[in-house]
């Protein structure tokens, strides 16, 4: 982390479509390690949210505990944001969401949050296809608390601590494909080439939309030895086909680079296209789970865009709540008077 | 041989199998004797399970308004061979034993003190009836019938009920009043009609209305504007959350889209429920959930979150005997302290406790004002008694004038003209509420993050020891506020000047106002105060200082209320005399007018029944 941030910002600072500078999407000074992954992720939102042209007021940023969820304090500072119970931050964003489905909603989370304490609220909340962008700053380890081998820490990885760990790591790709997530990707905090495409993909996906970001703790885990270090990640990776998000408001020309064969709509029009991968159809949830799998057989680790279900229906949709959100409505609509109550008094006697 | 002999002041207790359709039999028993004008009072006593396990049905009939149990059976149909040798043995002297005795009553059952009626149950279905579940059900009915020769119930009201029931389906209502006849006409050929014990029509129950809790509590949420509900199944909360959406289904449908002005959520757990109400709180929404002892022990950690980062929630415990799973079926008021105090650290939260339907439906509706007022927990306290059982109670009102009160919530045009910087734990009008603002109001004034840890007054973190404990004291400051918020406890003086009294609180009402009469007549007069919320009023602690001796009822063991009022009020404990009851079954007035009696020194009260397992004075 550098200690003081500039306040200096050109005056010809480039703007986006709604008017906003890069600077008006970055929030208070990290507190994190200098070289954490979790700062490149937070610059990775930053630059999508500019990108996309997104309001920084109508996002909504929530999250649990642990050095991950930290983070939200370090981007979007003119949203509000929840830093909430550890692995709870799924129910506090459902509930967020449930009161007014109009705004957009971040959750940020860690392996710690989401693979062991929360692995319920982070299982049900993909089920429920609530519309929400779920990232987990996956660092295989317990930064907060020192180092302790996490849940997605893979078997044999050796930490700081130099004791391998034995137990199987939980995939929370392949979990979330497997309860119906409609949006899945796995990225790595290091290449914000294809990051930053697919959190502005996330963010326009309606339905829950997860990312499993590979950000390696510098303090605690990244040992040669260790399968979430710098080092052994830029080694064993290995990306889906390329991927380009094109939003509903750009120009659509035909200039493609060679080589983008396949376009997946979504929801509000916006474009995704990919280069050609004869292994996986990102629009078939079992050819990613058996992406997942082949490529962990042979120990590497895929990412990019995983899979994508663009007719996807969220939460809202399938509670057919009002468009209007909940929380903006008053007595009028809510209140169904002194008239009904006693015709209910009526059918009590 | 003695024959109670008794006109509209009894109690009847049915012994049935679970799962045999005898509820909604007994039911319209209930519901009858409601439909004559006389007050009725019926309480459920079931099993957890779903098919086989005995439960019983016992209806207090009381022509003088006595809602509460009495202790003590007068009549008793048996329809569970499991429960005979109990149902007969709890009746009293000179009462009615209505069995079925298609299988004559075993000798060792015998008793010759009670009035055995039996009818050959079995046996008339068994002619009239070839499919086993007709069988089955119709036993339910036949009863219902011959007790209504028995006892003199008006048939042309069972008709009625009938009609209502199954309206639209003629079929069915010919089958059922057909079953009334054959139980009505076997009781009037063989049995001298009425019996000791019936019913006279009255006018006693004026435009009265007969419902459970859970369903006053659920209207409440929809009248108050709840609109997000969140919630983990939990016996005996999950009627409060099914109730809501069968009212909301019928009154908060938009007209022109058909789509819903609420939404639902069946959550993964307890710890999910209470985190999507706070989550839904934070974004400005009023939402609740319902559960109970189990339930708010696994919400702990999420209601010490709302209490310091100041998030509205609604939650409703109807509580049941715990510890533990306890007795899931059973009533008692066992998580006071547990919610008053509910999480770590330095916690206390705004306890609404209802007494009847009618203030379930209007503290639900309060609630929701309360915290967002108090931007704060609000709990309500019901309990499986009050929550499952049909009560009856004056009928609900909705002032058409009434707004909903959102609190200290600044919108778009107060932040723009704003021209100090805004704080969100800043205490601007000096009563420890502070001023919140909701997601996505202004572009770039007034957000703030939302946090469990400790900040400044500007939501900024903070470790800073001063800071933490200018908030602490805050938080206090915001307590005391809320003790002038909170409903009044109901005070009743005795005729005579007195200088000593009783405090109770929630579904004792009904059986501590029994209590209190059967005593006076004997000749001890006491004051009494019904508490209705936490943090206790400025009149709580004045009734009080205003007694030398005062008898705390509880319904747990440990004599919670009367720890809290201690703790919190600062009384001498010595002053606080308790009477807990907690077997799980309904406190009975007789039960409490004996052991308030003995507490005073009084012996004019005699105990009908010995002290029984639960009971303690």
């Amino acid at each position: 982390m550098s200690y003081v941030r500039p306040a200096f910002r050109h005056p010809e600072s480039k703007t986006n479509a709604e008017g906003f500078t890069r600077q008006d999407y970055e929030g208070a000074l990290s507190t994190l390690c200098a070289g954490c992954g979790h700062d490149s992720v937070s610059s990775g939102i930053v630059d999508a949210c500019f990108e996309l042209g997104v309001w920084p007021h109508r996002v909504a940023k929530i999250s649990g505990i642990g050095c991950s969820s930290k983070t939200p304090t370090y981007f979007l500072g003119k949203s509000h944001g929840f830093n909430s119970v550890h692995g709870r931050m799924p129910s506090v964003a459902t509930g967020a969401n449930m009161a007014n489905g109009e705004m957009a909603y971040i959750g940020i989370s860690g392996d710690g949050d989401s693979a062991s304490i929360g692995l319920g609220q982070f299982g049900h909340v993909a089920r429920r296809n609530l519309n929400m962008v779920y990232i987990v700053e996956n660092n295989g380890c317990y930064g907060l608390t020192k180092g302790q081998d996490s849940a997605t820490t893979d078997v044999g990885s050796k930490s700081k601590k130099g004791d391998p760990n034995p137990f199987e790591a939980i995939d929370l790709c392949a979990m979330a494909l497997q309860l119906g997530a409609t949006f899945v990707a796995r990225s790595f905090s290091g290449d914000k080439e294809q990051l930053v495409p697919l959190i502005k993909a996330a963010m326009t996906h309606n339905g829950f939309a997860f990312i499993d970001v590979i950000s390696p703790c510098v303090t605690f885990n990244n040992t040669p030895a260790s399968s979430k270090g710098y080092e052994f990640v830029r080694d064993h990776i290995e990306a889906t086909g390329k991927m380009d998000f094109v939003p509903v408001r750009s120009e659509i020309t035909a200039n493609y680079e060679p080589g983008f064969t396949k376009e997946i709509t979504l929801h509000y029009g916006s474009v995704i296209h990919l280069y050609k991968d004869d292994k996986l159809d990102c629009t078939d949830r079992g050819s990613a789970m058996r992406a997942i799998q082949e490529h962990n057989d042979k120990g590497r680790i895929l990412t990019g865009l995983l899979y994508v279900d663009p007719d996807s229906k969220d939460f809202h949709k399938v509670q057919q709540t009002v468009k209007q959100p909940l929380r903006d409505l008053d007595e009028e609509d809510l209140c169904p008077g002194a008239r009904a109550l006693n015709a209910i008094n009526g059918s009590l006697r | 041989m003695k024959r109670i002999e008794s006109v509209n002041e009894f109690v009847i207790r049915f012994a049935n199998v679970n799962g045999t359709g005898s509820a909604s039999a007994n039911a319209m028993f209930a519901k009858s004797i409601f439909r004559m004008g006389i007050p009725v009072s019926p309480k459920n006593i079931f099993p957890s399970n779903i098919q086989g396990l005995p439960t019983w049905y016992e209806v207090r009939v009381s022509e003088k308004g006595y809602l509460g149990r009495r202790g003590g059976v007068d009549i008793a149909v048996s329809v569970n061979p499991q429960s005979m040798a109990q149902d007969i043995g709890d009746l009293n002297p000179g009462g009615y034993f209505i069995y079925d005795n298609t299988k004559p009553l075993d000798l060792r059952l015998h008793r010759d003190d009670v009035h055995l009626i039996g009818l050959p149950l079995t046996d008339i279905c068994r002619e009239e009836y070839t499919e086993s579940r007709q069988r089955q059900l119709f036993k339910n009915v036949i009863y219902v019938g011959a007790l209504a020769a028995l006892i003199d119930i008006e048939f042309s009201v069972l008709k009625e009920l009938v009609d209502e029931q199954f309206k639209g389906k003629e079929k069915l209502v010919a089958s059922n009043i057909h079953a009334l006849e054959l139980g009505y006409q076997y009781a009037l050929k063989n049995f001298e009609c009425p019996i000791g014990v019936r019913l006279e029509r009255r006018d006693a129950v004026g435009d009265k209305i007969i419902m459970e809790g859970n369903d006053a509590l659920a209207l409440g949420a929809v009248y108050g504007g709840a609109t997000v509900v969140a919630w983990y199944p939990l016996t005996p909360s999950t009627s409060v959350v099914e109730s809501f959406e069968k009212y909301a289904k019928r009154l908060r449908i938009d007209p022109g889209s058909g789509d819903r002005r609420y939404c639902v959520a069946q959550a993964e757990d307890e710890l999910a429920a209470i985190g999507m109400v706070i989550g839904a709180g934070w974004n400005g929404a009023r939402s609740f959930t319902a559960s109970s002892g189990p339930g708010l022990s696994l919400m702990a950690e999420f209601l010490g979150l709302a209490y310091f980062a100041e998030v509205p929630a609604v939650l409703f415990d109807i509580q049941r005997a715990g510890p533990s799973t306890g007795m899931p079926t059973r009533t008692q008021q066992s998580d006071i302290l547990a919610a008053a105090y509910a999480s770590h650290g330095d916690t206390k939260h705004v306890l609404l406790i209802p007494s009847d339907p009618k203030e379930c439906f209007e503290m639900s509706a309060d609630s929701f004002d309360l915290a967002d007022r108090l931007q704060t927990p609000v709990i309500v306290m019901s309990d499986l008694d009050l929550g499952m059982n049909d009560n009856m109670c004056d009928p609900l009102v909705w002032d058409e004038e009434r707004e909903y009160d959102r609190g200290k919530v600044l919108s778009k045009e107060e932040l723009e003209n704003m021209s100090e910087r805004y704080g969100r734990y800043l205490d601007v009008d000096g009563d420890g509420i502070c001023y919140r603002t909701l997601p996505g109001t202004h572009p770039d004034k007034g957000a703030f993050f939302t946090r469990g840890t400790s900040r400044n007054e500007y939501a900024v973190y903070t470790e800073f020891g001063e800071a933490y404990v200018r908030n602490m004291e805050r938080l206090a400051a915001k307590f005391e506020t809320a003790k002038t918020l909170m409903p009044k406890p109901e005070i009743r003086r005795a005729k005579k000047p007195t200088s000593d009294g009783i405090i109770y609180y929630g579904s004792s009402n009904s059986a501590s106002l029994e209590a209190l009469d059967m005593l006076e007549a004997d000749g001890l007069h006491l004051n009494a105060m019904r508490l209705r919320a936490f943090p206790f009023a400025q009149e709580v602690v004045d009734f009080i200082d205003q007694h030398e001796r005062i008898v705390v009822i509880d319904q747990n063991r440990d004599a919670q209320m009367r720890k809290l009022l201690i703790i919190e009020c600062e009384v001498d404990p010595k002053k606080l005399l308790s009477y807990t009851h907690y077997d799980g079954m309904p406190m009975t007035a007789l039960g409490a007018a004996s052991h308030i009696a003995k507490l005073f020194g009084s012996s004019n009260v005699t105990p009908l029944r010995k002290k029984k397992a639960g009971e303690k004075a």
